[in-house]
């Protein structure tokens, strides 16, 4: 059975380049099946467990139309969280699957409530910022650029551990959150063609711990320069 | 907004600013502007507007197309006030507006053409309230500040005013969706017979009908989400140009507005160019000139050299082309011209923000919005990659399908011409970013002197 990339709506889920971190898994595993579903379709994870689920950063419209799509589908996405099947969810993806979005207006939009997490927008202030953060020893560099902060609930696991810049919001030592095989970061770059280490691991997730890096020289060279100029001008 | 006291006293202190600037020799900058805003927030607001104002907003083309305009009304004997030597926000607005009023603030001119940046449309639009608006297209820009076009377009439904007649691009969904109980005059392109094959772009942001949200099918798809769609659902589909160009040529092209058909003069016939001058011809037409009259002044006017610049040597061409940086659509029409140049050709890309690369790490996600695909074709010999984020901009061309021994890369941008083969390119494009101007000329040259030592291959590609 070949490996399984689902990518979910890429046709509203494609922002800020994010693709490309399904691109570079692509080319990491030249035999894996990539799956576009688009908003009018059926999901693939409904009727089997893909070797992973990616969904990508949004316009806030969108957000409403994927959590409604997706909603009819919690139980399943829950299932297969629980069972260890990875995920990737890039920008405001997280937000959909969170707790509530909260509007400049105080009202909310309810999420599918399978992770720990609600976020509230502030469309006139955009932020923008440079991360370094800590993933198994190794660090992790990219970029965040958004109009909501995220506030974790108790039980929230994060993802990255932040060194330098803001986590899920400015007083949170964490960035992006985990739960089993299921990653969800703001870190935009693409974090996988950006980070070779945090690649890796999203690999192993999927079953794949023994695929080549693609462009393995060029990015961890990229990667190295890219830490080493955060280094310098930054910390 | 009536003129009260905080309004009198930044206008005087901001008037005696220009009066100072002038003496130094500084006439064109945004401090009176600034001054003005810094006393008196709602400057703009306050200060009493010209008898009409013209507005030329979108993502890409409104330096291009507002130059090109204010060139036409110049010609035709027109006097008006504009912020071509300012900024497009707040400031470049107020600074204008200062520098052609009375102390007490009277206008001394009854027509104003203002070049307004689409994301600060809230801190100019909704003050100076244009009565003729132009919005040449609405594209993914600068993510830090622009988000996505959705944002964009919410900002300019928000703040561009009601009743104020819009001259939009009917071959931009998004664009021409704006403010839709305005009135409106529509321009587009009428598919062309030489047209290259849509190419595949990564950004496409217009995939759903806007009335039902079906997925769209395309009668015409020039690039990105331009073109002519229909919606298979509903029946919805672009709407028709009232100024329409039917046939481009190199050196012209035929439009067709109002029932006449008229041939206007083309200094550039790269598409881009083409919808810069047609939205143009489109605004003029809209504010009452004669096509003749505007096809006559279009004879005298060009695009600036700081932003498209030919210059052959010894058979070969350098070509200076701006590409602004963190903007993937105006990067990959640069990258597209260069793939549809004809023959041979090398590139050199100065793509780093100016500021970032001295003081950050530069967002470079952008890279992966841009078509970088295009420089992966046979016809490009080598490309050059210049700048603090050269490594990043190698591995997403080699991710593009660029051949490695065809890239050279380094840190170092005054040293991008020596990297240079020019074997067997004809021409050679320079791509960089508003900031860099300097840097592209200094290469310019430095590539004119390789050129000048090393004649072109002899059976290059005749233009």
């Amino acid at each position: 059975m070949p490996m399984k990339i689902e990518v979910l709506f890429p046709e509203l889920c494609n922002l800020f380049g994010d693709l490309f971190n399904v691109k570079y898994l692509q080319a990491c595993l030249p035999q894996a099946q990539r799956i576009d579903t688009p908003l009018t379709g059926e999901p693939l994870f409904l009727k089997e467990a893909p070797s992973l689920i990616y969904m990508g950063p949004m316009s806030e419209r969108s957000q409403e139309k994927v959590i409604a799509q997706l909603r009819p589908c919690q139980d399943r996405l829950e299932e297969l969280i629980a069972n260890g099947t990875a995920f990737l969810l890039t920008g405001n993806a997280m937000e959909v699957l969170g707790d509530w979005i909260e509007n400049e207006d105080g009202s909310r939009i309810q999420g599918l409530g399978l992770l720990p997490v609600t976020a509230k927008r502030d469309m006139m202030h955009r932020h923008n910022s440079v991360f370094l953060g800590q993933w198994q020893g190794e660090e992790v560099i990219g970029f965040k650029s958004q109009f909501t902060m995220a506030q974790p609930g108790g039980e929230a696991q994060g993802l990255f551990q932040v060194k330098k810049g803001v986590g899920l919001n400015k007083s949170c030592g964490f960035e992006g959150l985990r739960r089993g095989n299921l990653f969800a970061t703001y870190v935009l770059g693409p974090v996988l063609v950006l980070n070779p280490g945090f690649a890796k691991s999203v690999l192993e997730a999927m079953g794949a711990g023994e695929a080549e890096l693609a462009y393995g020289e060029a990015a961890r060279e990229a990667y190295r320069q890219r830490v080493r100029d955060f280094h310098e001008k930054l910390m | 907004m009536k003129r009260n006291l905080p309004f009198f006293f930044s206008l005087f202190l901001s008037k005696l600013s220009v009066l100072a600037l002038r003496l130094i020799g500084r006439g064109a900058t945004n401090l009176p502007g600034g001054i003005a805003i810094f006393l008196c927030k709602d400057f703009l607001g306050r200060i009493p507007r010209p008898k009409t104002i013209i507005g030329i907003t979108g993502t890409n083309g409104k330096t291009t197309v507002a130059n090109m305009v204010e060139d036409v009304l110049s010609r035709c004997g027109y006097d008006f006030v504009c912020n071509r030597t300012g900024s497009n926000v707040d400031t470049g607005v107020a600074s204008a507006l200062i520098a052609n009023c009375s102390w007490l603030g009277r206008p001394k001119k009854d027509l104003a053409v203002f070049e307004l940046d689409e994301r600060s449309a809230n801190l100019t639009m909704s003050y100076i309230k244009p009565d003729l608006m132009l919005v040449t297209n609405i594209f993914r820009d600068s993510y830090k500040r622009n988000a996505h076009p959705e944002f964009i377009v919410d900002i300019l439904n928000r703040y561009m005013p009601d009743g104020a007649r819009l001259v939009l691009n009917a071959d931009d969904l998004m664009c021409a969706s704006l403010k839709p109980a305005n009135p409106r005059t529509y321009f587009s392109i009428a598919p062309q017979p030489d047209e290259p094959a849509p190419s595949e772009n990564i950004v496409q942001d217009v995939r759903a009908c806007p009335a039902c949200g079906a997925l769209l099918s395309w009668e015409h798809r020039r690039y990105h989400h331009i073109g002519r769609a229909v919606c298979p659902q509903c029946g919805f589909r672009s709407p028709e140009g009232g100024c329409r160009a039917l046939e481009v040529g190199p050196e012209s092209m035929l439009v067709e507005a109002g029932g006449r058909r008229v041939r206007f003069p083309l200094g550039n016939h790269s598409m881009i160019n083409v919808y810069n001058s047609l939205s143009a011809i489109a605004l003029l037409t809209a504010f009452g000139l004669e096509p003749e009259k505007i096809a006559a002044a279009m004879e005298h006017t060009g695009i600036s050299a700081t932003r498209y610049l030919e210059e052959e040597v010894n058979g070969r061409k350098v070509i200076l082309h701006l590409a602004k940086g963190q903007n993937p659509v105006a990067c990959s029409r640069a990258f597209q011209n260069i793939r549809d140049y004809p023959g041979k050709k090398a590139a050199v890309l100065f793509l780093d923000d100016y500021f970032d690369a001295q003081h950050t790490v530069e967002n470079i996600s952008w890279l992966y919005d841009a078509d970088f695909e295009f420089l992966a074709d046979d016809s490009v010999t080598q490309v050059v990659a210049a700048g603090a984020r050269h490594w990043d901009v190698y591995l997403r061309l080699l991710m593009a399908g660029a051949k490695e021994e065809r890239l050279r890369h380094m840190p170092e941008t005054e040293k991008a011409a020596q990297a240079l083969s020019l074997g067997e390119a004809e021409a050679v494009f320079i791509l960089y970013d508003v900031y860099t101007i300097g840097l592209a000329n200094r290469v310019k040259e430095q590539i004119k002197q390789l050129m000048a030592k090393e004649a072109a291959p002899s059976d290059a590609h005749e233009n």
